[in-house]
């Protein structure tokens, strides 16, 4: 789940990040009445869940609080990458101005699995364009969670910044702020871009970024309570609340596959055969009737659907539960989408026979299926 | 031969008594598997009539082991407490432990890894379907119906599409020597290079099937440890071609993250290492069978 700028920089800030001042709104108004009360220059940020939000103009300088509120009127309601900015986030500009930016993370690094803290004195660009272009300006160090992040390391960090030595002592408490509300947050990433050195010769934390592990918000309520509904397509919500795992795509064949990597692949094959798939949709191990009976509505709700493939290799889901849900989905939805249904494994001969009825195309094997998928979906128009 | 389990595994099943592990190890026995004990803290004392066998249960894995000298673990307990169960195990002293549990937090799992690793146990999982070693045991769930003894060895980050690759050897009377799968998690207990050197050590595995998927590194680093260290043959499938960036493909590990992860970086350096790999997984079985000269 990621967060918001304005959620990550204030739980930055809870571990000692400091962080400029700063208020969310949802209103013109209310941008002017914030704007008022932090006086002086303030920054004006679209709060969506994207990068390139300041080349998309959503995010500006403005010099009094009426030029705030001029700016809050075209950037609320601005469309970014296909997401509708509903906040934005008010912030004092730096006093000073800004004399260096770098950029510093932590993450987790799979391969030593460890968290790991990446830092570059390439500071506010992307990190992937640094990574690829001058590696060389990228220093990293794995912190071990038995010990937390020590000061040799801070230190080595530091200098590679080109800090002068006036400033370890504050970067030292950043990073370990960070990495603290990395690890007490549960965090796949904590992410500061750019750190900036302010003309004061301060270090304050201007942009912000965090993903908290899913797997983990069991334990995190607040975190949970944090997430914004309006950032996530209806129809992946009302999958995810049924334990379903959905992704919209943007083709016109719509897949219902057991298991996270035999969907990948379902996908994968219906486009090796011309064709392009409408979803990812995993309805994970021993699905019941009704979740099934959730998938397939949930793929028929998308009008680009010109046909559905059910590829289903029984385990612990069975063949004649999922026929059950299938069926259970089409009484309650009328469609004339064609549908190929490819069972195998657990009592997948039982599902068929419950099938028979239905007008449904079956399939032996994966590519017979996705073959048929893709000429119904063609026949269709 | 056989890696992981056969014959003479002596298996504790964590979570017995729940849904899922009455049912799974009611398979697993059906199977032939040796389950000797269960744990379920709580119901210590009693006894469970599970396919025919009465299996006595623990209240904790210690004292099974002291009991049935259970040398396995299989965890079937729900994301909040298998953290613990798997501590659990290895400090009873269990070498091999499988979690099946999916959804358990990332961090969790990097103090887990550090953990076993001081111990001396191997973790398979989590988030996985478990071992299978054709005609002599099941410690899992991948369906036991769909495999037979063999010389091939499959190694998978996947559940249902291993079930698929499995099905399609049987039925070209190829069969395997073990099935494992090691899940679809970001960080796990046991990776493609630590399959890999005991597929190569096996005598009885003569060719390997490995599928892998988009996130991570973990198959460009098995190409470059075959290149160097594997003498047998193997055989590749990589999930996740037209997986869009950014966006987690239902495993928390399956991600492309901006250029790292991709299916195509993955292909390049298995093809680079001179193995081939399937461009459908219904073909993997046919390139097996070729490769070992059965067509």
């Amino acid at each position: 789940m990621n967060l918001h700028e304005y959620q990550a920089k204030r739980l930055f800030a809870e571990h000692g990040v400091p962080i400029p001042k700063g208020q969310v709104s949802n209103t013109p108004k209310g941008v002017r009445e914030i704007a008022r009360e932090l006086g002086g220059r303030v920054v004006v940020k679209a709060q969506v869940h994207t990068g390139g939000r300041g080349k998309a103009g959503g995010v500006k300088l403005a010099n009094d609080p009426d030029a705030a509120e001029k700016l809050a009127e075209n950037i609320l309601g601005m469309n970014i990458k296909g997401l509708t900015v509903r906040k934005v986030l008010i912030d004092q500009q730096a006093t000073g101005g800004i004399a260096q930016e770098i950029y510093l993370a932590v993450l987790i690094d799979r391969a030593a699995r460890k968290p790991m803290i990446m830092a570059s004195p390439a500071g506010g660009v992307d990190i992937e364009q640094v990574a690829e272009e001058t590696p060389e300006k990228i220093f990293t160090v794995h912190v071990d969670p038995a010990l937390g992040v020590r000061s040799y390391q801070t230190t080595y960090l530091a200098h590679a910044m080109g800090f002068p030595k006036e400033l370890w002592r504050d970067f030292h408490t950043i990073v370990v702020g960070l990495y603290e509300c990395f690890k007490e947050n549960d965090a796949s990433l904590t992410e500061v871009n750019p750190l900036v050195v302010t003309g004061e010769g301060k270090l304050m934390a201007l942009d912000g970024k965090m993903s908290i592990d899913d797997n983990a918000l069991f334990r995190h309520a607040r975190l949970a309570e944090m997430r914004d509904v309006d950032e996530e397509p209806a129809s992946e919500r009302e999958a995810r609340l049924a334990g379903i795992n959905f992704i919209k795509l943007d083709g016109n064949i719509g897949c219902m596959v057991n298991g996270a990597g035999l969907a990948m692949t379902t996908m994968d094959v219906v486009k090796l055969f011309g064709g392009e798939p409408a979803n990812f949709l995993d309805i994970g191990g021993g699905a019941r009737a009704d979740q099934v009976a959730t998938a397939i509505k949930l793929i028929l709700s998308d009008p680009n659907v010109k046909a559905v493939l059910i590829n289903i290799f029984g385990g612990i889901t069975r063949g004649d539960e999922v026929a059950r849900g299938i069926l259970a989905a089409l009484e309650q939805v009328q469609t004339d989408v064609p549908m190929v249904v490819r069972l195998a494994g657990t009592n997948a001969q039982e599902g068929l026979e419950i099938l028979q009825g239905a007008d449904m195309i079956t399939a032996v094997t994966l590519s017979d299926a996705a073959q048929k998928a893709v000429a119904a979906a063609k026949g269709a128009k | 031969m056989s890696i992981l389990v056969n014959k003479d595994t002596k298996l504790v099943v964590q979570g017995i008594t729940g849904r899922e592990g009455q049912f799974h190890t009611e398979q697993m026995i059906a199977y032939g598997t040796p389950v000797v004990a269960g744990v379920t803290p709580g119901k210590g004392g009693i006894e469970v009539e599970i396919a025919g066998q009465n299996v006595p249960v623990f209240n904790t894995v210690r004292e099974a082991v002291a009991e049935t000298e259970a040398n396995t673990s299989i965890i079937f307990v729900p994301a909040r407490f298998a953290v613990d169960a798997i501590y659990e195990a290895a400090d009873a002293g269990l070498k091999l432990i499988v979690c099946l549990t999916e959804y358990i937090p990332v961090l969790d799992m990097i103090e887990v890894r550090a953990y076993l690793d001081n111990k001396g146990a191997r973790l398979i999982g989590p988030n996985c379907p478990g071992l299978l070693t054709p005609g002599e045991a099941k410690v899992g769930i991948i369906p036991g119906s769909i495999a037979m003894p063999g010389p091939v060895g499959v190694v998978s980050k996947s559940g249902t599409l291993t079930y698929e690759v499995i099905d399609a050897l049987t039925r070209l009377g190829i069969g395997q020597s073990s099935c494992v799968g090691v899940g679809g998690d970001p960080i796990n207990g046991t990776d493609f290079i630590d399959v890999l050197t005991m597929f190569e050590a096996d005598p009885q595995t003569e060719h390997i099937v490995m599928i892998g998927e988009i996130g991570g590194n973990a198959e460009e680093k098995a190409a470059a440890f075959i290149k160097e260290h594997v003498t047998k043959p193997v055989t590749s499938f990589i999930a996740g071609r037209t997986a869009p960036p950014g966006r987690r493909m239902g495993h928390a590990g399956a991600i492309v993250e901006g250029k790292s992860g991709t299916a195509e970086g993955k292909i390049a350096a298995l093809r680079a290492a001179g193995i081939p790999v399937a461009e459908n997984p219904d073909d993997i079985a046919k390139i097996v069978a070729e490769r070992m000269g059965l067509v």
